[in-house]
């Protein structure tokens, strides 16, 4: 899978999680963009992106992304 | 179970319609995405619950400080959550020659913490989670014989809790040793999100969490399951008592008998917890007691049913006179049947009644009945035990009312078809089959070896009929056979007519008259005779003919073919 594949599927995560269908995000989306992506919604997305794509992040990468391409770079680092 | 997201999407609902009802969170570890599971989950309760909770490890805080906020909202239920990992880390601060003594000085604590509310808010509940284990391992497999290792304390813990609940009727505890048990330690803890959120408890548990915790509500508030309808052919036993007889269901020693042998022990059980038990099934009755009575591998016995209802009126007016012989609501019936449509034509009627789908495979209704976990309760009382005793007396099926009034509408809503074939190679073991275990639905009895039927499909003095029926739950297979002899020109004659009893009800004999008649109209014949010739188990079909408009004549029965009119059937041809 390909950066824009991945992101195509993240987007429906945010879209399912977060309830709501107009959520469009790109690779420099960061958490002050979206609204209702704070942290306790962070959780819920973290778990629902592992589920999606079967994988585990470490703690530290679920601490310290900036953006969505560095969450995308730890997917595909998997 | 819903998922932890689906939950979450009920929080935007309207609730203002719902019972009102206050719980207080209390945790030593992050709640908020409890909060929002049992806030969202009790939408599907319909009680509008109203949280606080309590900011982060705050427990001693809120409980010990007489001006805290707890005090002020005096909630009715408050929800205690003590990590097992906070638990493990109180246990390492411990010196190591106290530490035999943990549990207790533990103990000594929560009850100090549950003590000191009730004191204060006297008719509060106190909802205490117990404690999933971990084994740290340091002492390796010998730690359940090791006095100082934390899982022999957490373990004795849990046990001293359970002790205390005993002695205490406002404390009730939330079994997440049980959910561990159930589903594994990697379902209800993620270390990455333990990590760096210090949230215990995993999205993919909390619906379950929040499902004892809103159980416990919704049975404090008086909805509790107390009775159990039960179906009988292929529910209680394998197998159909009216066609294969007493001896010959499958219970106990035979076929797959031991998953109803355990089923029946489980249902013993709740019997004498103080579940009431009662029958609805489709059978004539003195042949469905013939079981209880005769069949010495019957767990359950006849006085074990409060209510036995066994005609062949549809399930759900049987169900209406067993809620009003009983007096209980419908919210607090449980209705177990093998067969999906009986299911339906149940749920559809009586909205308020539980009725599980049980699994095909008989072997899994205890293993599923037991996730659904439909008997909870505060507490047992003397009461409860002799319910089924004052319950006991006999239902008089003549005074049933048929109060049932969409059953066209129902029988429309099944999509059902069926195929209608000759005898042919493929068909022709089911045939064979249908005709030696047909006993109920049976006008003349006469069994078919191979050779029999392979010569009426050859003979020219012979048209035969195999029926299939499928609806929109699935595929009956072949359920009827007709055989009819050519006599003479203008008169033919059913010579047998055989049906599965699975499908009575459905207008199937109706679509089978009109699908013959019309092949014998082409034919030039004008009368069409029937015959039945009683037996031991086919009193059932004692007014076939004459229910289809056969007229008597001679010991026989006579239909008149020139002014036939279609009979009205929900089933269309294939």
């Amino acid at each position: 899978m390909n950066k824009e594949e991945i992101l195509k599927i993240v987007n429906e995560v945010f879209v399912d999680v977060l309830d709501n269908p107009n959520i469009v995000i790109d690779l420099n989306t960061t958490a002050n963009d979206v609204e209702d992506w704070d942290s306790l919604n962070h959780i819920q997305l973290v778990v629902a992106i592992e589920k999606r794509f079967n994988v585990r992040f470490k703690s530290n990468e679920i601490r310290n992304w900036e953006n969505v391409n560095e969450m995308i770079e730890s997917i595909l680092a998997k | 179970m819903k998922t932890f997201n689906e939950i979450k999407r009920n929080i935007k609902k309207d609730y203002t319609s719902f019972v009102k009802e206050d719980i207080a969170i209390l945790s030593n570890s992050a709640t908020q995405l409890l909060n929002i599971g049992i806030r969202g989950l009790a939408f599907d309760y319909n009680i509008d619950l109203n949280i606080y909770e309590a900011d982060y490890n705050q427990v001693e805080y809120e409980v010990f400080n007489e001006g805290s906020e707890l005090y002020r909202k005096e909630p009715k239920y408050i929800l205690l959550y003590l990590s097992t990992n906070k638990l493990m880390e109180k246990f390492y601060s411990f010196p190591a020659q106290e530490r035999r003594e943990f549990a207790f000085k533990y103990l000594t604590y929560i009850e100090d913490l549950v003590s000191t509310i009730n004191t204060k808010l006297k008719n509060s509940i106190i909802l205490c989670c117990n404690f999933p284990e971990i084994d740290d391992t340091i002492f390796g497999n010998q730690a359940s014989k090791t006095e100082d290792s934390f899982l022999y304390q957490c373990r004795k813990l849990n046990y001293l809790l359970s002790e205390k609940s005993v002695q205490l009727n406002h404390l009730l505890l939330v079994d997440l040793v049980g959910l561990q048990n159930r589903f594994g330690v990697g379902h209800l803890f993620n270390n990455n999100i333990y990590i760096t959120t210090d949230i215990v408890l995993s999205t993919d548990i909390l619906p379950y969490v929040s499902e004892i915790v809103l159980n416990i509500i919704k049975v404090r508030n008086g909805i509790v399951n107390k009775c159990v309808i039960l179906d009988l052919d292929n529910t209680l036993w394998g197998g159909v008592i009216g066609d294969d007889g007493y001896e010959n269901i499958e219970i106990g020693t035979l076929g797959i008998g031991k998953a109803f042998t355990e089923f029946q022990k489980w249902l013993k059980e709740l019997k004498n917890r103080g579940i009431i038990l009662a029958v609805c099934s489709k059978n004539n009755e003195d042949v469905a007691k013939e079981a209880f009575l005769r069949n010495t591998e019957m767990v359950l016995k006849l006085d074990d049913i409060s209510v036995f209802v066994a005609n062949w009126n549809n399930k759900a007016d049987n169900i209406r006179s067993i809620q009003s012989t009983l007096n209980i609501g419908y919210n607090s019936m449980v209705f177990l049947d093998d067969n999906p449509v009986e299911r339906q034509i149940v749920k559809d009627n009586i909205p308020d009644i539980t009725v599980p789908e049980l699994p095909e495979d008989p072997a899994y209704y205890l293993q599923y009945l037991y996730s659904l976990n439909l008997f909870d309760t505060t507490g047992v009382t003397v009461e409860d035990i002799k319910r089924t005793e004052s319950y006991q007396k006999e239902l008089h099926i003549s005074t049933l009312k048929k109060s049932f009034v969409n059953e066209s509408d129902f029988l429309s809503s099944l999509e059902m078809v069926s195929l209608v074939e000759p005898f042919n190679k493929s068909n022709l073991a089911r045939v064979v089959q249908l005709s030696q275990r047909s006993n109920q639905f049976n006008l003349r009895t006469i069994r078919y070896t191979d050779n029999d039927v392979l010569e009426l499909a050859a003979s020219s003095d012979y048209m035969n009929y195999c029926f299939t029926l499928n609806d929109k739950f699935g595929e009956n297979g072949l359920i009827c056979v007709v055989s009819l002899k050519l006599v003479t020109e203008s008169v033919c004659f059913i010579e047998n007519w055989f049906m599965s009893c699975r499908v009575l009800k459905r207008t199937m004999e109706n679509f089978v008259l009109n699908t013959i008649v019309e092949d014998l109209n082409k034919t030039g014949c004008l009368k069409l005779i029937g015959e039945y010739i009683p037996t031991a188990k086919n009193n059932l079909v004692l007014d076939h003919y004459k229910n289809l408009g056969f007229m008597e004549e001679a010991g026989k029965w006579t239909l008149s073919l020139n002014d036939y009119k279609n009979r009205e059937t929900y089933i269309n041809k294939l």
